[in-house]
């Protein structure tokens, strides 16, 4: 009886944010003791980086124009390598269902992968900006440009990382995410384009506003589906 | 598999009668536009291709939440019919606007919000299908399948808004509100407006037809695939 008590008394599901909390730990220290992840996707962004340097011949008048088309490019296409990756690692070595098992809310599992994602990619984008501003000579040490990035790889992420754990559940699992992913976030892509070289070009803060609220709104709507979802995208 | 209802069966008469009649009024009921002259026949059609593809589209992600809250597979094959009828339907609706584009634009394509968003719709069709051929398991595809129809119908209006807002539009806006930058806009006969809903009931009905035969099809491949797996 007491020892009944005693479990009963003994709370056996840890709370939703140490859950998520968890997950992310488990994350970012796998990574710091193995750093494939992180190097992959810095040495990716910036092979893109040199890439379009090569295509567009990057001179200063093509720099102003192209600049922010340039780095949501190389966002977006590192970012599908680590989104791959960070799920691939769950799926190959039966982590995912471990956590499956774990008596927590399913969505403490999204939210936690979703933000280690979302470390990683900013990582690798606050390791891109000032590389590229030293190669090309432009200041990207811009506030707006800072929060518009911020905004834009939260929504590309909370995409990202539930159609990655579909993905990776697939066949055809290394070619799947980009294709899967591109045409449902061109929203952040014309947005973060946009407010991206309005804030490097200086506008007033009105004409790049209609961006940034395109940006809030797709990331509520988006964080709210996923959360609605998630449970059938690893269900059993 | 059961043969044809009978319903089913006139429908397919109907459908043809409807789209012979159709034919009929573009060419010899309808009024000749004044500026475009013949070229604007293709209006009719195009719009009717347009709402049967929209038709599709809202089919679809009703059918995805519906299989998610009730896990029965009917919904599933309902679904994949809605895409693929869908898909076919956008396809030719941009085929139809690029042959009407060339004459009175002067280009076969634009980046404009219209077009843009009918192509970004149609990559994410193809990613339904693509993602659909990589799952055995028929359950996991159809509950992924239902995954990615809702997230799909859910950024799609977000891209034509966010398109939209970028960039303003050249298309005609037929119906509703003028558009004073809009190039190839025109003022609709009576007979015009007529013909063009006759377009759209004829093609409604060419829509139900294709939809039922789709669902059949889809429920023989699901018996097949059944079969197989008892086999093995």
């Amino acid at each position: 009886m007491n020892n009944i008590q005693e479990i009963a008394e003994h709370k056996p599901t840890p709370g939703f944010f140490s859950a998520v909390g968890a997950i992310i730990w488990k994350d970012l220290s796998a990574e710091l003791r193995s750093r494939e992840l992180l190097s992959a996707m810095l040495v990716f962004a910036l092979l893109v980086v040199l890439i379009f340097n090569f295509a567009l011949e990057l001179d200063a008048g093509t720099r102003r124009v192209a600049t922010p088309g340039i780095l949501w490019a190389t966002f977006a296409f590192a970012g599908t390598l680590g989104l791959n990756r960070s799920m691939a690692v769950e799926k190959d070595r039966g982590c995912l269902d471990g956590l499956l098992l774990a008596p927590v809310d399913r969505s403490a599992i999204y939210f936690g992968k979703t933000i280690s994602n979302l470390a990683f990619m900013l990582i690798v984008e606050a390791v891109v900006l000032p590389i590229y501003s030293v190669l090309y000579n432009t200041n990207l040490f811009n506030p707006g440009l800072i929060v518009v990035i911020l905004l834009g790889s939260v929504g590309y992420v909370a995409v990202g990382t539930l159609l990655s754990s579909m993905a990776v559940q697939t066949r055809t699992r290394d070619v799947l995410l980009p294709i899967l992913l591109f045409p449902v976030v061109i929203p952040i892509l014309i947005a973060a384009v946009k407010a991206s070289s309005g804030f490097l070009q200086g506008l007033a803060l009105t004409d790049v506003m209609p961006y940034i609220n395109l940006l809030i709104v797709y990331d509520v709507i988006f964080i709210a589906a996923a959360y609605m979802v998630f449970d059938f995208v690893v269900e059993e | 598999m059961k043969p044809q209802p009978v319903a089913l069966k006139v429908l397919n008469v109907v459908s043809v009668l409807l789209f012979l009649a159709a034919l009929g009024m573009v060419f010899l009921y309808a009024p000749l536009e004044e500026t475009m002259n013949y070229v604007q026949k293709i209006f009719y059609f195009h719009v009717a291709n347009a709402w049967v593809g929209m038709l599709g589209f809202i089919a679809a992600a009703v059918a995805g939440v519906v299989y998610l809250v009730k896990h029965d597979q009917k919904w599933d094959i309902i679904e994949l019919a809605a895409v693929e009828i869908s898909l076919i339907f956008f396809i030719t609706t941009i085929i139809t606007g690029s042959i009407w584009a060339r004459p009175v634009w002067n280009t076969w394509w634009t980046w404009d919000t219209r077009l843009t968003t009918a192509t970004i719709l149609e990559m994410i069709y193809i990613a339904y299908l693509l993602l659909r051929q990589g799952i055995e398991d028929p359950d996991r595809r159809a509950r992924f399948g239902a995954v990615y129809t809702i997230i799909g119908a859910i950024s799609v209006p977000i891209t034509f808004l966010s398109i939209r807002i970028v960039s303003r539009t050249i298309h005609p806006v037929v119906i509703g509100a003028t558009n004073g930058t809009a190039t190839g806009s025109f003022n609709m006969a009576p007979q015009m407006l007529f013909t063009m809903f006759f377009a759209l009931f004829t093609f409604s009905a060419i829509f139900v037809t294709l939809f039922w035969h789709r669902i059949r099809l889809g429920q023989l491949a699901q018996q097949v695939e059944q079969l197989k797996l008892e086999e093995f």
